[in-house]
């Protein structure tokens, strides 16, 4: 597949249709939308798209109870961070800059496939049913490994030296 | 469970993610790049809004279409984790610790709220 060119390809930015351009403020306190081509939209819906559905397999598939150790949900964010760390280390600091690879594999399948409100509602459910302990060793247990996931991933890709 | 249903949960997905996209370009342009407040604003966005359908007790596939296919697409856990470890590779550690306690305390408040408006309804 040949790469674009550059990052906003022939679509004007969102932010500035319908609206007069505003050199002299900073874009601190400006509120815009994100500029964002067809390309970079159908590459973060398709990779939505494909996280979701292995998200709500594993959902689907693997049901608990309010006071049981959530896996698929655990399991599916613990992945998606390692790739998420992978993928965006690789992207910024390894390869060529693209349009569309950190779109569909970050903000689109590790997006996708990971969640933080479900993690929350499983924590408020076990709270409610008393679990205490459960609840303290989930919100512990995903945030070290998730961020243990993101360290190991960068630290791999840095690993690699760089090729020129 | 019909095909139909699960052709849903892929095109609820693919919007979710596109719409965390842009609430959280929104947000980071008001609110500038010192701290990801537009992971913030999706999460918390979204645990409410998961909370109220906890509260409203959907089940089978209406569950399975808003909750974890619409809401579970449009929050993230893995860039939540990214921006907190890229904030202490920057030795930004007061940040980063307060990145993990607010989402986890407003997260599950959020989580209540929205049960208990969702109760109500």
């Amino acid at each position: 597949m040949p790469e674009p060119a550059a990052r906003s390809v022939s679509a004007p930015s969102l932010a500035a249709r319908g609206r007069p351009a505003d050199p002299g403020r900073s874009g601190r306190s400006r509120i815009v939308l994100p500029r964002a081509d067809g390309r970079t939209i159908a590459a973060i819906f398709a990779g939505g798209a494909l996280g979701t559905l292995a998200r709500a397999a594993l959902a689907e598939a693997f049901p608990h109870s309010a006071t049981t150790w959530p896996w698929p949900t655990f399991g599916v964010n613990i992945v998606a961070a390692f790739l998420l760390g992978y993928f965006v280390t690789r992207l910024t600091e390894r390869l060529p800059l693209s349009s569309y690879r950190r779109p569909l594999l970050g903000t689109g399948i590790c997006g996708g496939l990971s969640t933080f409100s479900t993690m929350q509602v499983e924590i408020l459910k076990m709270i409610s049913a008393g679990a205490w302990g459960l609840a303290v060793g989930y919100a512990a247990a995903s945030i070290a490994a998730g961020y243990a996931a993101i360290h190991l991933a960068t630290a791999l890709v840095r690993r690699v030296r760089v090729r020129r | 469970m019909s095909v139909f249903v699960w052709v849903a949960v892929v095109l609820i997905g693919g919007a979710g993610s596109v719409l965390r996209f842009y609430v959280d370009g929104l947000v980071s342009s008001a609110s500038g790049r010192g701290f990801p407040y537009g992971t913030l604003a999706v999460n918390l966005s979204g645990a409410t809004i998961l909370g109220l359908l906890t509260g409203l007790a959907l089940a089978g596939d209406a569950a399975l279409l808003a909750g974890t296919a619409a809401v579970g697409s449009y929050t993230t856990f893995s860039t939540w984790m990214l921006e907190t470890q890229r904030l202490t590779e920057e030795r930004q550690y007061r940040k980063a610790a307060l990145n993990i306690v607010v989402s986890l305390v407003l997260g599950v408040a959020a989580a209540a709220l929205g049960r208990l408006i969702g109760a109500h309804l």
